[in-house]
């Protein structure tokens, strides 16, 4: 059965991908796209079940016994990515219903679209090294072309400095690769564990930072982002808020996979990096935000200021702290994609991105308005939502460990959050329109309404429903960071032997 | 042999660093294309490399003798060209279309994403 539920979210991904492709002059495509996103939600909905009823999951392809063959393995952290992916693409792919124009569908959008999902999901249950190296090639050359897709002289600035500095973070991940091969003779990750037990603790040092860098420009951290600001503002509103939503992430589970299995030797000297990088990335990516004036750009330094958070958690290297970071990821990629999908509404009505250009959303649009605060107040961490729980684990568990400084730092970040966060609602919502129109919901046609809203509602809810329950999502990161910090079951699940 | 690989991805490593230093962008895919050079190059030593013995394992054993090198790097090696081109044949399309929409190689001009005023 597992066997067959853990390729599962990659192989529906990848069947929409090509039937998508066939009906790409026509509009049933974005309809087989919304079927594909919400099979793949079931799919990963049984696997989470099946992770957290039996726990770690882990499937050999082609029946090549581990660690020769490749393996795909479910934590539980793995299966809540997976979740989290379905959840994304599902709002995503209706919102797309009206947001893609038909000469991007024709084109292949819904095709990228899924083959980027299906990279995203093999990251996530990939137990190989070199397999991970494949499903982010899948992934970055899917984004290349979403985010040129449309051919605005604006697009072809942010594709080339988002290809290329992407493409050096690829070289480096897989000169680590190939070195940390050289060294251990395995690059299935469960094995690699033990093998680099017994290797030189310098030179497996060495060959972590490469993967840092590599996966440090991937998750967007500082002083390896500046791809990120340059290039989400400007491709379609549902291509940013997937971008916005996951990608970074991936980066981020990369560097969680990597740095609590692998890479573990010298948890003083690496962790300790982290530490610094991770404040690092909080406070430069809210200083960003706070100079800028577009919706999206704004927005997008938030992600490196957030991602700041997620890297925090796995610096500190404590089961809170690492609870923390899990949490963190799944409230981030829910409000992060929503503010990009409410962008969007408020360019279509307003007329644009540049806050000081638009104005009078709140008096024009309540609901809109409404449908804001909920994610922009969760970002900045205002109680009872989602993103209040995440930063009070993070900061209590730095607080344990009398990190005063970072634990400050955390706060002041949110604090700065909640600015940024007023100077969009001021500008944009509540400060008259300049050109002295009043924008409103109701000059969008009703389907276009409906198809849009829809997903920006059902993402706020998840995040009221995260902030007012928070105790069974913090028990299950709780049990994904036990994972982490306790690799037995996943060694016993991917090699054998007593679990 | 090792040594001299090795020494070859040193050089292809400083000479790919230099290219994409530069402002043009041209320059900088060139560099691209030697720094995964030197990549592949690097894994393919990872497995070891064994001018004098063949890969060839002799009747009745289940083993290659000793001292063969290891084959899997090989394959990934394969597996990584085929990658590599394709993302740089991806990158050439994009930085031509670039100069086609923009006018420039120079990536200092390029500021049409990120404004210098910030607007």
């Amino acid at each position: 059965m597992t066997d067959l539920l853990l390729p599962l979210p990659i192989l529906i991904a990848f069947a929409t991908a090509i039937l998508t492709f066939f009906f790409r002059k026509g509009p049933e495509g974005r309809w087989i796209s919304v079927a594909g996103s919400a099979l793949m939600l079931v799919a990963g909905g049984m696997l989470l079940a099946e992770v957290l009823a039996n726990g770690v999951q882990a499937a050999q392809m082609g029946n090549w016994p581990a660690p020769f063959g490749i393996t795909l393995v479910a934590d539980t952290l793995s299966a809540i990515m997976v979740v989290i992916t379905a959840i994304t693409a599902l709002a995503v792919s209706v919102y797309a219903i009206s947001d893609v124009t038909r000469e991007m569908e024709t084109v292949g959008y819904h095709t990228l679209f899924h083959t980027l999902i299906a990279g995203v999901m093999g990251a996530f249950l990939t137990g190989d090294l070199f397999n991970l190296y494949v499903w982010f090639e899948v992934m970055l050359i899917s984004s290349f072309g979403l985010l040129v897709m449309g051919g605005k002289r604006v697009q072809m600035d942010a594709g080339i400095k988002y290809v290329t500095l992407n493409l050096i973070s690829t070289v480096l991940f897989l000169s680590g690769i190939g070195l940390l091969y050289g060294v251990t003779g395995t690059l299935n990750m469960a094995d690699l564990h033990t093998a680099v037990q017994t290797a030189d603790a310098g030179l497996i040092t060495v060959i972590a930072m490469m993967f840092l860098v590599g996966f440090g420009v991937k998750a967007a951290v500082f002083p390896l982002f500046f791809w990120l600001p340059a290039a989400y503002h400007t491709p379609a509103f549902a291509v940013s808020a997937v971008f916005a939503g996951l990608l970074t992430k991936v980066g981020v589970y990369a560097l969680l996979r990597m740095f609590t299995l692998v890479f573990t030797r010298d948890v003083g000297f690496t962790h300790g990096l982290l530490l610094w990088v991770a404040v690092a990335t909080m406070v430069t990516g809210v200083l960003g935000a706070a100079a800028q004036t577009d919706f999206r750009r704004i927005l997008s330094f938030h992600i490196v200021s957030q991602i700041g958070y997620m890297v925090l958690g796995l610096a500190l290297y404590t089961p809170l702290a690492l609870t923390g970071a899990v949490f963190y990821l799944v409230h981030h990629i829910i409000v992060k994609a929503n503010l990009f999908l409410v962008s969007g509404v408020a360019n279509r009505i307003a007329g644009g991105t540049n806050i000081d250009r638009i104005g009078g959303l709140y008096k024009g649009a309540p609901l809109l308005a409404f449908l804001f605060l909920i994610p922009a107040f969760s970002l900045a961490g205002f109680p009872p939502l989602s993103g209040f729980w995440a930063k009070y684990v993070l900061v209590k568990a730095s607080l344990d460990l009398e990190l005063w400084f970072v634990a400050f730092a955390a706060l002041a970040v949110g604090l700065m959050t909640i600015y940024s966060m007023t100077k969009i609602w001021g500008r944009a919502f509540w400060a008259p329109h300049p050109g002295g129109t009043v924008p409103s919901l109701s000059s969008l046609p009703l389907s276009e309404r409906v198809t849009l809203l829809v997903p920006i509602a059902f993402l706020a809810s998840l995040t009221i429903v995260i902030g007012l329950f928070p105790e069974p999502f913090v028990q299950v990161a709780a049990r994904a960071a036990a994972e982490l910090l306790d690799p037995t079951a996943y060694l016993a699940a991917v090699l054998g032997g007593p679990s | 042999m090792e040594f001299l690989i090795a020494l070859m991805v040193g050089a292809l490593v400083a000479a790919a660093v230099y290219l994409m230093l530069a402002r043009n962008v041209l320059r900088f895919l060139f560099g691209l294309l030697l720094i995964s050079n030197a990549a592949n190059l690097l894994i393919f030593a990872s497995g070891g490399l064994t001018p004098e013995s063949p890969p060839l394992i002799p009747e009745g054993a289940k083993l290659p003798p000793e001292g063969v090198a290891n084959a899997l790097p090989q394959a990934l090696v394969l597996t990584a060209i085929v990658i590599g081109f394709g993302l740089f044949a991806f990158a050439l399309v994009l930085i031509y279309r670039g100069y086609q929409t923009m006018g420039t190689l120079d990536s200092d001009e390029m500021r049409l994403a990120e404004p210098e005023d910030g607007h």
